[in-house]
């Protein structure tokens, strides 16, 4: 998504003329339309649906606004990657506004991100990193001399749909962390008649953005969602449940101190506060950086980053998590993952109809943060 | 002759939100103004926190320099504690370390630099043959042939072909002030592709150590990644080979393509030499501890500070020299707006006193940054790879001796030169070319020392607060990618009672301080610095990417006693 590809996509070509002009073989193709298939949850006897789907697809445009933020999703989108025909996915959207990566500056980019909204209103798709300051009329982040309300205010309005990418777009993250100086909030504080999909995570996994997008070509809607907004394709299941060390878990062998014999027999970091028992995320299964490793895979807990409100109800990190008994492979009541892999071959459009995208369910109301004075201390202790 | 008010904002191939403004007068800059518009308080959110945790909320300050927050709290806790961390987890440190620099320089220079120097359109025209021929003399690069050169440029042109220019869209195509022939873009924008691939490799050294890029997990008093030749879950010989190949990748592109790139680029614009040059005084904290990280004679980049350019003598540095004003900035200080602080005496209240915003001009406002004004001894410094190198080069540092002294060389320059521009971009390949190939050297000791049966990343020692003392302070320093950064931290009964960073985006982007001297940026903009077209501003982009601004580092706020206190006085 963030490259001007090796490989572009000229006006007017499909994905499958597409990926014809640049060598990319139909064995190959299938092979990454089914692994895309598993990713989402379909299973890999839906990959010709998908290839079908993305063959006839053309590439919408995409706006990326980058508000209060660390710019980490960016840098996590940028390793995304297959080994042959992950940059292709860079590629099946037009990324007509990105801060990090555009040529000009100032005016220039300006005059360019309006005129991509203009040229497609009401079709884009809006990428949102960062929170929104609402503090004091906003003036703690201000770009080109608009706050950063405005701007997401502005580019929502013309949005199809918006993929809140990261903790900070989902729910404001580590500026919403007490005593949240700012007011920092996420996307969905601000925007309340846009779909919006929570990528979350600090940062998220970048192919769970990728795969999200592919989801959003091939079915003309965005994927099925939690209660929080979040995809169900990756964050449905718990890490505990999917977890590498959860044998040890159940055999009740823990790590006590880090590098010690345990640690270095590679047993469960419970003990030493791993928060994977109460957070729903595809560590285990995407892994990071092109499946390198992950987290407790490293040897670290989990940090629960893809939870609302992680750096105050999950803190302090090493401390363990009370009242863990009767953990049981289990799933939200609150999802309509369902119907995700029903009747999702037909045609496809990029402009997904206001019916089909209010299919995606009204979100519960927002959590507060948990109203702990510093010296309570947090939660788990 | 009147002068035009200039307005750059946003800066767009940087690390978050930063404006620049300017007076032009006659094609140059006569005034400059550094200002960041993102304020996030992060260290507010620090207090009454467990300092164990610190390095993972200091890490969010910075998703792209990930690793330098998290390693300097865990020093500066590690300091507070006293606690000695394991030699194998200090060598892990500084492969991820030196694997940040070579990955964030790269990354700098072909995705966020180089379109200040590289026209891409120009590419269009190029002669693939010459081009792969000219690339052949300057590197045995196996991807330069003519096939790929061919191959990029009709990718090229079926880009810019399908009128969807996407994030290229109203690039400064054409300017003037573009130098190089179409032969060297069509080699720049091949190598931009390239690097997209090669950063996504050579990063997963994070991922091994750390299991994730960005934001890889640290801990406090060694590493968690524990290692054990006869597990599965572990560093073991299967991790240490990926490794190795990484890091070999690391090296092959960082010799055979940036750092020839880089030569050949500066050859097309040494009158860059003489531009931007700015402040004169630089500063460097030190950095790779290849013993214990107290042990200061034992850093491959040396601690120092140079004034007023004078390479004859190296000033001791020490971090209690260093203040924190707010004459320009959008704070106040309990003791007063012209008090210059010490990070362990650290006050910031916000108070925002700006126009509100839409706002067209910040220049003619008393107060314009959310930045403060760090100063050493009441001077303002550069921090980066240039003082990195020129500290280095001054104390006689044999191996930056050798690459500067080629370079120069090469370039037919004498060291003066370095002192600009082009010496900071130039300074920052230099770096990196000394890491790449300190890496294996590194990754030798720490397979050595597993050879002899030593394999321990953690020291348990001082883990439980039980065993801290009620009171206690610290200091972490961590000279990053983009220069000096220090952490300092007070510890209380278990808990954080005062957090401050200092970072090198703070000394470079800091406002005017009260005797009216600038930052680092706004210096350079008004040293000899051409501005042909205030409504393309090639020029301005090229000095400030020359410091690879990183905006939601250099913002930062202490509140000793963690009060959300921020009052609002719209002018």
């Amino acid at each position: 998504m963030l490259n001007p590809s090796q490989y572009p996509w000229a006006d007017g070509d499909t994905l499958g003329q597409h990926f014809e002009s640049r060598g990319v073989t139909r064995r190959d193709f299938l092979a990454f339309c089914a692994e895309m298939a598993v990713i989402l949850g379909l299973g890999s006897a839906a990959a010709p649906r998908v290839a079908k789907a993305l063959q006839s697809v053309k590439r919408p445009s995409v706006i990326w606004l980058q508000l209060q933020e660390c710019t980490g999703c960016v840098e996590s989108v940028l390793r995304t990657a297959e080994p042959t025909i992950g940059d292709l996915l860079l590629d099946v959207v037009s990324l007509d506004y990105n801060h990090t990566l555009m040529a000009g500056a100032g005016e220039a980019v300006e005059r360019a991100k309006q005129a991509a909204m203009a040229a497609n209103k009401g079709q884009y798709l809006l990428v949102v990193t960062g929170s929104v300051p609402t503090k004091e009329d906003g003036i703690y982040t201000v770009v080109g001399g608009r706050t950063a309300k405005a701007l997401l205010e502005e580019a929502a309005s013309g949005a199809v749909a918006i993929l809140a990418l990261g903790a900070c777009a989902h729910w404001g993250s580590i500026q919403a962390a007490r005593p949240n100086p700012t007011g920092a909030v996420g996307v969905r504080e601000v925007i309340k008649d846009k779909p919006i999909v929570n990528i979350a995570g600090c940062p998220p996994i970048g192919d769970v953005v990728t795969a999200s997008v592919v989801h959003y070509l091939t079915f003309g809607r965005l994927p099925a969602v939690d209660g929080e907004g979040r995809p169900l394709f990756a964050y449905g299941k718990r890490i505990h449940d999917q977890c590498s060390r959860r044998a040890h878990f159940d055999a009740g062998q823990f790590v006590e101190a880090f590098d010690d014999e345990s640690a270095r027999k590679g047993w469960c970091l419970y003990a030493v506060g791993c928060k994977g028992p109460e957070t729903f995320s595809p560590c285990p299964i995407f892994q990071w950086n092109t499946r390198t490793s992950w987290p407790i895979g490293a040897g670290h807990p989990c940090l629960g980053c893809t939870e609302p409100f992680f750096w105050d109800t999950m803190t302090p990190f090493y401390g363990r998590l009370p009242n863990l008994g009767g953990i049981a492979v289990e799933r939200r009541v609150d999802t309509i993952g369902a119907a995700l892999a029903v009747g999702a071959a037909a045609g496809v459009a990029v402009h997904a109809t206001g019916t089909i995208l209010t299919q995606i369910r009204r979100r519960k109301a927002t959590q507060q943060i948990p109203e702990t004075s510093p010296d309570e201390g947090p939660r788990h202790g | 002759m009147a002068r035009t008010k200039v307005v750059v904002d946003p800066i767009t191939r940087i690390e978050g939100h930063l404006r620049i403004e300017a007076q032009s007068e006659n094609g140059r800059i006569a005034k400059a103004w550094s200002s960041s518009t993102q304020f996030r308080g992060i260290e507010i959110i620090m207090q009454g926190r467990d300092p164990r945790d610190a390095w993972a909320f200091t890490q969010r300050i910075c998703g792209v320099c990930t690793v330098v927050h998290a390693v300097a709290s865990c020093r500066a806790v590690e300091d507070a504690l006293d606690i000695r961390i394991p030699a194998n987890a200090n060598t892990i440190r500084n492969l991820v370390h030196g694997m940040q620099f070579i990955q964030d320089h790269v990354i700098h220079f072909y995705h966020l630099h180089a379109l200040d120097w590289v026209d891409v359109v120009s590419a269009l025209s190029a002669d693939p043959a010459a081009t792969a021929k000219l690339a052949q003399t300057l590197s045995p690069w196996p991807n330069n042939g003519e096939a790929e050169m061919r191959a990029v440029q009709a990718r090229l042109k079926k880009f810019v072909g399908s009128g969807q220019l996407g994030i290229f869209a109203n690039g400064y195509w054409g300017h003037p002030a573009y130098k190089l022939p179409p032969e060297v873009n069509l080699l720049a924008v091949a190598h931009y592709l390239e690097a997209l691939d090669w950063q996504r490799d050579v990063i997963r050294l994070h991922t091994v150590f750390g299991g994730k890029n960005p934001h890889p997990n640290f801990l406090v008093g060694g590493m968690a990644s524990a290692i054990n030749l006869d597990s599965t879950a572990t560093i073991n010989a299967e991790r240490i080979t990926d490794i190795n190949s990484m890091i070999k990748h690391a090296r092959e592109f960082v010799e055979q393509v940036y750092w020839p790139d880089l030569v050949a680029i500066a050859g097309f614009y040494k009158e860059w030499g003489a531009i931007g040059g700015g402040v004169p005084n630089f500063l460097a904290c030190g950095e790779f501890p290849e013993a214990d990280v107290r042990d200061l004679d034992k850093l491959y980049f040396p601690r120092g500070i140079i004034l007023n350019r004078d390479l004859s003598t190296v000033h001791e540095y020490d971090h209690k020299k260093v203040q924190e004003f707010i004459h320009s900035s959008w704070y106040e200080y309990p003791q007063g707006a012209d008090a210059g602080l010490h990070p362990f005496e650290g006050e910031t209240i916000p108070k925002y006193t700006g126009p509100k915003a839409p706002w067209t001009y910040l220049q003619d406002e008393p107060k314009y940054t959310w930045m403060k004004s760090p100063r050493y001894e009441g001077h303002p410094m550069q921090v980066g790879p240039l003082s990195r190198m020129l500290v280095a080069y001054a104390s006689g540092h044999q191996d930056v001796r050798e690459l500067v002294g080629a370079a120069l060389g090469k370039l037919k320059v004498g060291p003066e030169v370095l002192f600009s521009t082009l010496g900071r971009t130039a300074a920052r390949g230099i770096e990196t070319v000394l890491l790449a190939r300190k890496m294996e050297q590194w990754m030798g000791e720490l397979t050595g020392r597993i050879r002899n049966g030593d394999v321990a990343t953690f020291t348990k020692d001082k883990w439980e607060p039980s065993t801290w003392p009620a009171k206690t302070q610290g200091y972490g320093y961590l000279d990053a990618p983009r220069g000096a950064l220090g952490h300092w931290v007070q510890i209380e009964n278990g808990k954080i009672a005062r957090y401050q960073c200092v970072v090198p985006s703070t000394w470079n982007c800091s406002p005017r301080d009260a005797q009216g001297h600038e930052g680092p940026y706004e210096a350079a903009l008004q040293d000899n610095h051409p501005l042909l077209d205030p409504e393309r501003p090639l020029e301005i982009l090229r000095t400030i990417h020359s410091f690879d601004p990183c905006m939601a580092c250099g913002v930062h706020v202490l509140d000793a006693e963690g009060r959300e206190v921020v009052e609002v006085k719209v002018q």
